[in-house]
């Protein structure tokens, strides 16, 4: 240690004060490098992404190979269960990756690496959300073109370049709004244990409660009321829209026991909901100075 | 004080039913390197994670590098570094990356990133270990990053909460050198320790915290000179019984010129003595010969920080250390950290 050089006094260049700088970039360095770490950790541990691929496939599979012998008139217009299952697979594997968006954060409070990210003089919290959404997102991404590539060819149709558009912004905004909510809940509950209690309690009902498995002409009367009411069933919709050719989003994609819900009703919703949902999480972030 | 960096008036914090904070008053100099003395449960943490906007006192002023603290969070994150008791480090990531991610969170340009990081890896003397995984790190390398992290952007204050607990001989004099080169270039440093030695070595002023209050404050050698006096560490036999050792401290508090007796009992009831001066102990001699009473060993020493904080709580440190470990909530401080 002796031979090794003393530190400067003063940096050789200072960085420019705040007010020098604009906030968009600063808001944009602070995302970025977060998502690079999350990214830099997807790659060291691609356990996550291996997984994450194979169990939506598996459901596609499995799924599709328990209802191939469901009764003609199950679905309307005659349209086959593997080619029904696969838009509710993609909405719920997008689901699951995005309620689990809140784990690392609960991790990082827990082993005090939060307390780094607290200390530092970030523009905006929101960098910490929207790593975690732009990191989800690309997940999800893959997933989907996985499960939409093996959908394809286990014979359940393509939806087009135009429906695939759909899909990916329908999957954005549900992303968006779940990883919020997960992102709250982490800030919120006081340990990992009971985050994970949340996930593991939130997830299947809300599988089970939505149209992925079975439309609503399906389903008993109280069922139908929770599946029109779950917003699953909002990114559900459109997506399987999509799939069936139904571009516009005027048409109807679901009726719903309280009236009919067009795409773009779908769309309004999710988006409200991740807007909402967002809102609501900022004062947790910063909470430790109210 | 005008130019004080760090000004806390009257700060309390409480929780639940612990009062962590009570009234608790601190003016730390520019440029001073300053040390939080006290015992685990004093408060330490907290007040340090009230100064670096971590924790919001329930009542009280918070003025870090001219700004307030809990109105201008931001600004004065902008001018400090602080290094946690916990290592905050993530295992997947190599210590360059953290470095990286540390410089983009307190918005540096690239182009002075990279010296930047290569100017404090050479001064830490991290070698190779900066491009291999932080998880593979020993503790004080992982000590060593984490204090490179703190001083990245080159802050006019530095914190540092128990930055050597549990570190081996080198790694802890590292930190010391680059703590001392830190003042010497004009960056102000805030370290509480429990260690009386560490702070003693190193700080220019130090406040001694029990209890959530500041109990003594200057630079170590005025606190022991206030004190005054000659410390004598008496022992009849290697380990006594208590109750000789309560007859020989009766003998030795008839003495004239004694001021002040403790028994030890952590220390096999050996007897802490204060005497006003050398003279005295030549007379203890005579007293306890009188009394027939053998000396196995007679110690003479200067005044520690340890006996100024005997003063000020009638307990030595190490017992209030004893005191506290007992009673200490593990699953509470967490839940107090991760606040």
């Amino acid at each position: 240690m002796t031979s090794a050089p003393t530190l400067t006094a003063q940096p050789p260049l200072p960085a420019l004060p705040a007010a020098n700088r604009s906030a968009l970039a600063d808001v944009t360095q602070e995302t970025l490098a977060l998502t690079r770490r999350l990214f830099l950790q997807l790659a060291r541990r691609p356990t996550t992404l291996v997984a994450g691929v194979l169990q939506p496939l598996i459901w596609l599979v499995l799924f599709g190979a328990l209802f191939a012998k469901a009764p003609e008139g199950l679905l309307p217009d005659g349209m086959s269960y593997g080619r029904f299952l696969g838009a509710g697979v993609i909405v719920f594997t997008a689901f699951s990756a995005a309620l689990n968006a809140g784990l690392p954060v609960m991790f990082d409070r827990e082993f005090g690496f939060l307390n780094r990210l607290l200390v530092a003089p970030l523009r905006s919290r929101s960098s910490i959300v929207l790593a975690s959404v732009l990191y989800i997102t690309s997940l999800s991404l893959v997933q989907s073109l996985a499960i939409m590539g093996t959908a394809a060819w286990l014979g359940y149709g393509w939806p087009g370049t135009a429906g695939l558009a759909l899909v990916l912004v329908t999957l954005l905004l549900l992303v968006f709004a779940v990883t919020a909510m997960s992102l709250g809940l982490a800030f919120a509950l006081p340990g990992h244990i009971e985050l994970i209690a949340v996930i593991f309690v939130a997830n299947l009902p809300l599988l089970f409660a939505s149209t992925a498995l079975a439309p609503i002409s399906f389903m008993p009367t109280w069922l139908g009321w929770l599946a029109a009411l779950n917003p699953l069933t909002f990114a559900i919709e459109p997506i399987r829209a999509a799939y069936a050719g139904h571009l516009s989003l005027g048409d109807v994609v679901l009726i719903a026991p309280y009236g009919e819900i067009t795409g773009a009703t779908c769309l309004g919703v999710l988006a409200l909901l991740a807007i909402g949902l967002f809102l609501l999480i900022r004062p947790l972030l910063d909470r430790k100075l109210s | 004080m005008p130019d004080a960096v760090i000004e806390l008036q009257q700060l309390t914090k409480r929780y639940g039913p612990v009062e962590a904070l009570q009234s608790l008053d601190l003016s730390v100099p520019r440029g001073c390197l300053y040390g939080l003395l006290g015992p685990n449960g004093a408060g330490k943490t907290t007040a340090l994670r009230i100064i670096t906007t971590l924790l919001a006192p329930d009542s009280g002023r918070v003025i870090v590098a001219g700004h307030d603290a809990l109105k201008q969070p931001r600004q004065v994150r902008e001018l400090l570094g602080y290094v946690a008791q916990e290592v905050a480090i993530d295992k997947i990531l190599t210590g360059r990356e953290l470095l990286q991610l540390q410089g983009a969170l307190y918005h540096q340009p690239a182009r002075l990133l990279t010296p930047r990081i290569e100017e404090l890896v050479e001064r830490m003397g991290m070698g190779d270990w900066i491009d291999r995984r932080c998880g593979s790190y020993s503790g004080g390398m992982r000590r060593r990053l984490d204090l490179a992290c703190g001083l990245l952007h080159s802050p006019e204050l530095l914190v540092l909460d128990e930055p050597t607990v549990g570190l081996d001989i080198e790694s802890r004099a590292a930190i010391w050198q680059v703590l001392r080169e830190l003042r010497q270039a004009g960056t102000t440093v805030l370290l509480s320790s429990h260690y009386l030695e560490e702070v003693d070595a190193l700080a220019d002023r130090l406040a001694i915290i029990d209890g959530g209050r500041v109990i003594a404050e200057g630079s170590p050698s005025a606190l022991k000179e206030a004190l005054g006096g000659d410390r004598v560490t008496l022992r009849v036999r290697e380990f006594s019984d208590e109750r000789e050792a309560s007859r020989v401290s009766e003998v030795l508090q008839a003495c004239p010129g004694v001021r002040q007796v403790v028994v030890n009992r952590a220390q096999g009831h050996s007897l802490n003595l204060v005497v006003e001066h050398e003279g005295v102990i030549e007379q203890l001699r005579c007293q306890l010969d009188a009394a027939e009473l053998p000396v196995f060993s007679l110690a003479q020493s200067q005044a520690s920080l340890d006996d100024v904080y005997l003063q000020a709580t009638g307990r030595t440190l190490m017992d209030a250390e004893l005191a506290v470990a007992g009673s200490r909530d593990a699953k509470a401080e967490r839940k107090q950290a991760m606040r």
